[in-house]
């Protein structure tokens, strides 16, 4: 009877202090779905080690950048940065966690995957219904050798708001002024022709279903699905190939500093190796922390992140931060404080 | 004791029961109250929309979120379009299987044949959708569509309607797919009311050597108009409102065509496209806006109905 009591009364103890540490401790985020499932990856390890749990909710950068607004979370997360006054209005700092490319695919029987060549303004004037045909001198003239059909071209694009089309667009913008002035850049935009479809999968799903279509996801997801991507002319003018490589290339010609709160949208970078439709994602924090404890969780969740999480990225198909970025971005969270001006992060 | 039993049931019943009546009559009011509330706050969430595009956001058919300009002409007409066919599909078939599962069937299938359609009815709209994408569309695409195409987009007039690119998705293939989803519950609901058709009535018809048809055409269905009717405006209050199903089959652009296979967009699946990642007070509220206006077709519908109800009563006193 007494080891009875004792039982309950430590099995009581235990779990009150358990929970109570935990619901201390917990971090809690909101945002983008692009990196979510790298962030719910990241989080499961880290609890594993630290014993503090990360509760990610995926949605979407809209939704991530009013919550944080709301200060219902400790962190929001964005596909697209905001700007600086965006920022400053807010009392917000903002730092990119990683990375990732957009990849054109395609369908096109007897076409090997990245086989087809395709430039910047060629894909928006396919994206805005000028060029209909595969066999278009446009793309024959750039493709010599490979069998294109005279078959009309299914634009796919996503249905849903998305950072996917944030980065597609911006691309496009960039290398279009068509584009630029008829269409805009956005995370959902007045396209010109196409059907939609809801999120990547819905994408992927289209374009292996209607032969000679094309379309854009993210490259985890059509490296996963194995659909034949296209090569894509960059600034410097040679044909690239999507994978981690031709994505750090792009990132490493960026110039990220912390006095514009990281702000970067890596399409169209310079460097030969760079992807040209290369993106990163990026945390929102507040300068001014009301609940000092739970930023720096927040930071120290993210510092576990960048030193030990790089291999996780790379296993998801994401891409790792350069570690001279990395540095850049430990140095700006100084500029976090608590209520008092005291630096949260040492 | 008895006595004393007695008195103690009785005296806590005659104070209890206003209040009982007072708790239900709360809670049949709560959905007074949350209709209301909720309206007012669509209202209220729209009115930046409202104030911004007047009344031209219903004849309006661009949706720019870059430009900021919003129209809700093209959803609108998806939602009705598809919710039209999804009708014409899912009467006559819903009729048929109410007519055969209370006229027509053995006994011992009708409680597995009717478990089943309740069955369908629980199935929730997400499988539909998908297995409308990932099932439906190819082989719709591959065999059914371009022979559409070839028959019927040949006949003159109503070929307009069997054009556009064979894709397996679009506004032909949400509406089918509606028209799938509705079945179960106009199907249940005919077959309830058919049930309630005194055995007296029909025997005599019987009696005096109708048909089943015309049993069903001249004792049941006038008997059971009313339930009828009320079937299919459940039916259609579920395939104006529906969402996941339609977003993946129907094609999602902002597009009006004559052409069934072409897609386009509702109400419902642009607000569950775009919400998450609308940024600015103009976009969203353009969305809360056309919330609003579903939240106003649908309550047309239910009215209509109502009226046509009442003009059926008004009738039957008639022609007796």
């Amino acid at each position: 009877m007494k080891s009875t009591i004792r039982l309950v009364a430590t099995m009581t103890l235990s779990s009150a202090m358990f929970s109570g540490y935990a619901a201390a401790a917990d971090i809690t985020g909101a945002g983008a779905t692009f990196p979510y499932p790298l962030y719910a990856k990241w989080a499961e390890t880290y609890k594993a080690k630290s014993g503090v749990g990360m509760n990610y909710q995926s949605i979407g950068s809209g939704g991530g950048i009013k919550q944080i607004q709301a200060k219902t979370v400790d962190f929001g997360a964005s596909d697209k940065p905001l700007t600086l006054d965006e920022l400053n209005k807010a009392g917000l700092t903002q730092f990119p966690a990683v990375m990732g490319g957009v990849v054109p695919v395609v369908n096109l029987p007897g076409v090997a995957p990245g086989q087809l060549k395709v430039t910047g303004p060629l894909l928006a004037d396919i994206y805005l219904g000028k060029v209909t045909k595969w066999n278009d001198p446009a793309i024959t003239s750039i493709n010599p050798g490979v069998n294109l059909p005279a078959q009309n071209i299914t634009v796919v694009r996503r249905s849903d708001g998305s950072g996917t089309t944030f980065i597609w667009t911006n691309y496009l913008s960039r290398v279009s002024e068509e584009w630029k002035t008829k269409v805009g850049e956005n995370s959902a935009v007045n396209w010109p022709t196409g059907v939609g479809g809801k999120g990547n999968e819905g994408v992927a799903n289209y374009v292996t279903r209607i032969k000679g279509a094309i379309g854009y996801v993210e490259y985890a997801y059509a490296k996963q699905n194995k659909i034949a991507h296209a090569a894509v002319k960059n600034q410097a003018g040679s044909f690239v190939q999507p994978d981690d490589l031709t994505f750090k290339a792009a990132a490493a010609n960026a110039s990220w500093k912390a006095a514009d709160g990281f702000y970067q949208i890596l399409t169209n970078q310079p460097g030969k190796d760079s992807w040209p439709i290369t993106g990163a994602t990026f945390i929102l924090m507040h300068k001014k922390a009301d609940k000092p404890e739970q930023s720096l969780e927040s930071l120290k969740f993210f510092d576990w992140a960048y030193s030990q999480g790089d291999k996780l990225a790379s296993d998801m198909d994401y891409v790792p931060m350069p570690d001279n970025v990395k540095k850049v971005i430990r140095d700006s969270w100084k500029q976090i404080t608590d209520t008092s001006g005291k630096p949260v992060w040492k | 004791m008895s006595t004393q039993l007695s008195s103690s049931t009785q005296k806590p019943r005659t104070n209890l029961d206003p209040l009982f009546r007072l708790i239900t009559r709360c809670f049949a009011f709560l959905v007074l109250a949350l209709l209301a509330a909720i309206l007012l706050s669509l209202i209220q969430g729209a009115t930046p929309a409202i104030k911004h595009f007047g009344l031209g956001f219903l004849t309006n058919a661009s949706w720019d979120p870059v430009a900021q300009e919003f129209g809700a002409l093209v959803p609108i007409f998806g939602t009705l379009i598809t919710a039209t066919i999804a009708l014409i599909i899912g009467v006559p078939v819903s009729f048929g299987i109410a007519m055969f599962l209370t006229e027509l069937c053995p006994l011992q299938l009708r409680r597995p044949l009717g478990v089943a359609i309740e069955l369908l009815a629980g199935i929730p709209s997400i499988i539909y959708g998908m297995w409308g994408l990932f099932v439906f569309a190819p082989w719709f695409a591959d065999h059914v569509q371009p022979w559409m195409m070839e028959t019927l987009g040949a006949i003159p007039g109503i070929g307009l309607l069997f054009q556009g690119l064979p894709m397996g998705i679009g506004v032909f293939t949400a509406g089918l797919i509606l028209g799938i989803m509705v079945i179960p519950f106009i199907a249940s609901v005919m077959r309830d009311v058919f049930e309630v058709v005194p055995p007296m009535l029909k025997e005599s018809a019987y009696g005096l050597g109708a048909t089943t048809w015309e049993v069903v055409r001249h004792v049941v269905l006038p008997y059971t108009k009313t339930g009828v009717v009320g079937g299919i405006m459940l039916g259609l209050g579920r395939a104006l409102g529906e969402t996941m199903a339609v977003t993946f089959v129907i094609g999602n652009a902002y597009q009006i065509s004559a052409g069934l296979f072409n897609p386009s967009n509702s109400i419902a699946s642009s607000l569950a496209n775009e919400f998450a990642e609308a940024e600015g007070e103009l976009y969203l509220s353009a969305l809360i806006e056309l919330g609003l206006i579903l939240f106003f077709i649908t309550f047309v519908v239910l009215a209509c109905s109502k009226l046509l109800l009442l003009r059926l009563k008004a009738g039957e006193g008639k022609e007796s």
